[in-house]
């Protein structure tokens, strides 16, 4: 299986382990990964809060090199990134004058020929008996909230990826991986996403809320496929702590770093060293 | 504050919101579903069904000076969940844009829009987001209000950010791609357009 990799900026930085863990658990799957030549950034929230045009522009580029590169999946594993390239996507594909515009500015016309796929749909198009078959290390002890928070899923009718209210693919996933997946409410729930440091008081009320349910529910572990979702569960738990006077230490993995881990990677090979919150304690 | 309803200002608003690609406004019944399932509400000043009725009835400064506008973290459940399928989360993103061209954002929220520029100017300088730049350019711009509203804050901050560069997160040089002119052509490009548009 070959697949074209748009790492986007966060793999790169602050999610650096959801990088070293997508390959990682790719490499370890037999899922072949190449990078997408000269990528650039997706423009994120920055560029849709602010600028219509330039928030399909820039992802336009992206899927502008992808159909040059002869990559027909692309894989966008931050939720974030694969959003906003499935937005452009779809919004060019529907609105000519629009896709005739963004020709203009970009240079490169695109024809709508590339497919952009998230991480658990990579995982899904594997194949969850594939997945199990690889399993040496079931990760028997841990009991996690999939937390699928808002770009993987909204708006439906743009993402159509899994349910929008009750999504299931991660669940799926970390049960393939001998892990038992919970049931809980904030699946969905916003985390206050890119307001991490132009608005801690918003972003910690609600990411705390996001903890405190998985762990009333029963979770020793969330899940998640996104480096904003990760950003505000695990480098700002601290300091959730500290505004609500709470001692909560619940480890936030990647999900590519539990199938990289289940599949027998070491815990250093899927970077979750570098986690601020200890993940170390549920894996024997 | 006094809201004279006239028939052209409650027109002009709807079309223009329309024009800009953010669908029906009249559609919306206001049943206030997208109001009890936003997550961001209570740091709200106007509610996002209200938002939604003030755009129907052309009350275009409540709008556009609201902090509504800019608390919106764009979670899209609004959208997913609206029974007429009216985009309250694109509706945002157009009365963002207004909001900006005609400069009446939100004081207390200007900080996210610092934040958002920070960002931009990153991406057009480099091709792509160069975090630490990025943040030291946002706190530079930012530190002295941040510390008068929360101290707190920069200590978290700051211990975070230490944090990241501990654990490796964080570049210390910018990852300047082959195609960063194209980027910044893609930047210019863009302006010099929407500036035409507004003086068509």
């Amino acid at each position: 299986m070959k697949v074209g990799y748009y790492p986007g900026c966060s793999l790169e930085g602050t999610a650096r382990e959801f990088g070293i863990s997508v390959e990682k658990s790719c490499e370890l799957l037999g899922i072949d990964l190449v990078e997408l030549e000269d990528w650039s950034c997706c423009g994120a929230t920055a560029a849709h809060n602010t600028s219509h045009l330039l928030s399909i522009a820039l992802p336009a580029r992206n899927l502008a090199l992808a159909e040059r590169q002869g990559f027909d999946q692309l894989l966008s594993p931050c939720a974030a990134c694969s959003n906003r390239l499935i937005s452009a996507h779809k919004e060019m594909a529907e609105n000519e004058a629009l896709r005739n515009d963004v020709a203009e500015v970009t240079g490169l016309p695109y024809s709508g020929g590339v497919t952009v796929l998230n991480y658990l749909d990579l995982i899904l198009k594997f194949g969850l008996t594939n997945v199990e078959s690889k399993v040496t290390r079931k990760l028997e002890n841990f009991k996690i909230a999939c937390y699928y928070g808002c770009l993987l899923v909204r708006p439906p009718k743009v993402i159509e990826f899994d349910d929008p209210e009750n999504p299931q693919s991660m669940d799926k996933i970390v049960a393939a991986l001998g892990a038992e997946p919970i049931e809980w409410e904030y699946k969905v729930e916003c985390c206050g996403g890119g307001f991490t440091i132009s608005d801690p008081t918003l972003v910690e009320t609600l990411s705390h809320d996001i903890l405190q349910n998985a762990e009333a529910e029963g979770a020793n572990a969330v899940a998640v496929s996104c480096p904003l979702c990760h950003a505000n569960l695990d480098m700002k738990q601290a300091a959730i702590n500290a505004r609500f006077r709470e001692r909560r230490k619940l480890p936030i993995y990647y999900v590519s770093e539990l199938v990289a881990l289940a599949c027998g990677a070491t815990p250093e090979e899927t970077g979750i060293n570098k986690h601020f919150v200890d993940s170390y304690t549920l894996i024997r | 504050m006094a809201t004279i309803l006239e028939k052209e200002a409650i027109e002009s608003f709807a079309q223009e919101v329309e024009r800009a690609g953010g669908g029906a406004v009249a559609d919306c019944y206001q049943c206030g579903k997208c109001s009890a399932g936003c997550p961001v509400a209570s740091f709200m000043d106007l509610l996002p069904h209200q938002v939604v009725r003030c755009v129907q009835l052309g009350m275009r400064d409540e709008v556009l000076k609201s902090r509504t506008i800019w608390v919106c973290a764009s979670c899209q459940t609004c959208t997913t969940r609206c029974p007429k399928e009216f985009e309250i989360a694109r509706l945002m993103d157009i009365l963002r844009e207004i909001s900006l061209r005609e400069g009446t954002v939100a004081v207390s929220e200007k900080d996210k829009l610092r934040f958002h520029r920070a960002f931009l100017k990153s991406v057009e300088h480099h091709g792509r987001i160069f975090e630490l730049g990025m943040m030291q350019d946002f706190k530079i711009r930012t530190a002295a209000q941040q510390a008068a509203k929360d101290p707190r804050v920069l200590m978290h901050d700051a211990m975070m950010g230490t944090g990241m560069l501990l654990k490796k997160k964080l570049r210390f040089l910018p990852d300047n791609i082959k195609g960063k002119k194209h980027v910044k052509e893609i930047f210019d490009r863009v302006r010099k357009r929407e500036k035409s548009r507004v003086n068509q």
